[in-house]
């Protein structure tokens, strides 16, 4: 039978921000596919002109509800590589540590909260309550355990107070950093069984090729700073970033889009595994193996199962990192900033991908020109284009309306888009 | 999620409650996630009708509406006006939505032309020319103040609303709070602080954490506001240091006013 059918996806649901989905298919033939972005845009490159540089973490770390860490810690490192600031070894474990829980509590709200409803066929979280409550608690203590640590590191969960340009306000006492390494060892359960669940979901089957985005790990699984990477052999250093991310204004987005060797690229959790597989954790690569994960995987509904393979990754090096801590001894929080004339990168891997802010400082200090260059606006061509690939494949088997509507949904809530994030 | 809740032998009504987001970063509704030990508990006082963020269905019958976000286009005033017609009651949620927030930054700007060119050069862009909290388009019932709310903040205020009992903001600023926590006075550490002039409530959550106070929840109702500007200077920081935060939320745009003009 031909498909035929009108899909208007209005303000798409679980997901951050404001998007729609429109395929128009007609007897079989896809006359109409994309995605579009209609959110308000808020100029946070604007705010910051004539700013000192020290707003510029604390209003940046704004952009993003969910990812307040990540930008934050992208802004402070776009100031000190302005400055010439090189963090302390105490300085960068306690970054990392805390941009690993973020990471994990970004995952673990996104796979329990926002994707498992439409693998288990619920409008939400909020029935599993009383038909899989196992489940529900499950997620609460990860993400608590995650949003604890954050509390403990940063000062609070979201919009940290402790963050600076040069280090810390204030370090976690040590019996603090003691129990949670001891709660993060006794998450290991709570991490398998998730694995468990979602090994045990159906993964659209769907491919496109796709070129992939991210750090270049070179001793580790990168996160914080170093050199870009593609899967087409794309290589670039932090500061070139704008010859990565090309980014251009589209009609119908607010958010802009990006592109590289092709029409399109991804970022995020599948890109980095993607990119980097042979730094994860054991365990975490073990994890990959149940959850069908091997690079270099060109379905974006895995993206899903990358995020679960990085939350078994970031635990086990958080308790690594607390370890160093612990063993290191205490140093000073803070270092002096002495603001000079310049341009400053930061590239940070958040959540969703790969985040670059960038400024150009007077010789006070005072930001002249400011970028952020947003993950999920780097993947909004790639949803747009799997969209309409998805669209072909489903015209093709003969798919109900339903089943499309649902799948086109499942794919751009598989990218976990920030979208209020990407216009900012 | 239907029985019936009862408090002290009376049974009470579960209000039908909606979360909305306009121009914001959604981060206020992730706090109401953010509380996991007590994020059941809380679900359970409430029927959680629309929550775009969190769940597919979606209703227009609601008894309260959690509004997040500032206005800026006018799609945004014909939801907002929307929302206030079919909510009994509605309540502006965080900094944004009770001053405009951090967006309220660019109104700062007289050329709101080279604000959009700034960041989208020659594209068509659709915005207004102000930063607008929600005050400004339709009544409020309520205020919750912070970047970003206190979850325990915005749970005892449910908790008082479906109990009956009066919403009292704290009139004494972040300072008192502060002080009773014992914290070392930032001023004393070389970080300048709003603490003595913004509202409190929030229990001192940066000056806790050693990062002065920035002034996220708006003046507080006996704020000597003169004064911190004596502070500030008395201890060596400058007028653009204290302006900085003043102007950073939108909740003392009056205030600045003021000072631009003496």
């Amino acid at each position: 039978m031909k498909v035929t059918c009108d899909i208007n996806v209005h303000h798409l649901t679980r997901v951050e921000g404001h998007g729609n989905i429109k395929i128009r298919i007609k007897k079989g033939e896809v006359e109409e596919a994309y995605w579009e972005v209609v959110e308000t845009p808020r100029f946070f490159e604007a705010l910051l002109v004539n700013k000192k540089w020290d707003n510029a973490p604390y209003i940046c770390g704004r952009i993003c509800g969910i990812c307040s860490i990540g930008h934050t810690l992208a802004s402070i490192r776009a100031v000190e590589n302005g400055f010439g600031i090189i963090p302390t070894e105490q300085t960068g474990k306690l970054r990392l540590l805390l941009k690993h829980m973020e990471t994990l509590q970004s995952h673990i709200l996104h796979l329990y909260f926002l994707a498992a409803p439409d693998f288990l066929s619920t409008g939400s979280v909020l029935p599993l309550i009383k038909t899989h409550p196992e489940v529900v608690q499950r997620a609460l203590r990860l993400k608590m355990l995650a949003n604890d640590v954050c509390d403990i590191v940063g000062g609070r969960r979201m919009h940290p107070t402790r963050t600076v340009v040069g280090g810390f306000t204030m370090l976690p006492e040590k019996a603090e950093l003691i129990k949670i390494c001891r709660r993060l060892e006794n998450s290991a359960p709570d991490l398998m069984e998730t694995a468990e669940l979602f090994s045990s979901l159906d993964i659209p089957d769907f491919i496109r090729e796709t070129e992939f985005v991210s750090l270049k790990g070179v001793d580790n699984y990168p996160f914080i700073g170093g050199d870009l990477l593609s899967t087409d052999g794309v290589e670039m250093e932090e500061q070139e970033y704008r010859m990565m991310s090309n980014e251009y204004c589209v009609a119908r987005s607010t958010s802009k889009w990006s592109k590289l060797s092709r029409e399109s690229f991804a970022v995020g959790a599948l890109a980095r595994c993607n990119n980097n597989f042979e730094f994860l954790h054991p365990l975490a690569k073990e994890a990959a193996g149940k959850l069908g994960f091997s690079p270099v995987n060109h379905n974006p509904y895995m993206n899903n199962m990358a995020q679960l393979i990085e939350c078994i990754h970031v635990v086990m090096d958080s308790i690594t990192l607390i370890e160093d801590l612990l063993g290191n001894g205490r140093q000073e929080p803070r270092q002096a900033v002495h603001p000079q004339k310049g341009v400053g990168v930061g590239a940070v891997e958040v959540p969703r991908g790969i985040l670059y802010h960038s400024y150009e400082f007077d010789g006070e200090g005072r930001i002249q020109k400011a970028d952020c260059v947003i993950p999920t606006s780097q993947n909004n061509a790639n949803i747009h284009y799997d969209i309409k690939a998805l669209a072909a494949q489903c015209a093709e088997a003969g798919k109900s309306d339903h089943e499309i509507e649902k799948l086109a949904e499942m794919l751009v809530r598989a990218y976990d888009p920030c979208i209020s994030c990407s216009v900012h | 999620m239907s029985e019936d809740l009862v408090y002290l032998g009376v049974p009470l009504k579960r209000p039908k409650v909606a979360f909305f987001e306009l121009t914001s970063c959604e981060g206020c509704q992730l706090q109401i996630v953010n509380n996991e030990a007590t994020l059941l508990d809380f679900l359970s006082l409430v029927e959680v009708v629309n929550f775009r963020e969190a769940m597919s269905e979606r209703s227009d019958d609601y008894d309260i509406a959690f509004v997040e976000g500032s206005v800026t286009r006018a799609d945004e005033v014909k939801r907002l006006q929307t929302i206030r017609k079919n909510a009994k009651m509605v309540i502006a949620l965080g900094s944004c939505a009770c001053f405009g927030g951090v967006n309220q930054l660019r109104n700062r700007f007289q050329d709101q032309a080279w604000v959009k060119r700034e960041v989208y050069g020659d594209f068509p862009i659709d915005t207004e020319d102000e930063v607008r909290p929600l005050s400004a388009v339709v009544d409020i019932d309520l205020e919750i103040y912070g970047c970003p709310i206190r979850k325990e903040e915005v749970e005892k205020i449910v908790t008082n609303l479906i109990l009956g009992k009066a919403i009292d903001h704290p009139k004494y600023p972040v300072c008192m709070e502060c002080k009773a926590n014992e914290n070392i006075c930032l001023f004393d550490l070389g970080e300048p602080c709003l603490g003595p002039v913004t509202r409190g409530g929030c229990d001192a959550w940066c000056p806790n954490s050693r990062m002065g106070c920035w002034g996220c929840r708006g003046p507080a109702e006996v704020a000597n506001v003169a004064q911190i500007r004596k502070i500030m200077r008395q201890y060596g920081f400058s007028e653009e240091i204290l302006l900085d935060r003043l102007e950073c939320f939108g909740g003392f745009t009056a205030h600045i006013k003021e000072f631009r003009h003496c």
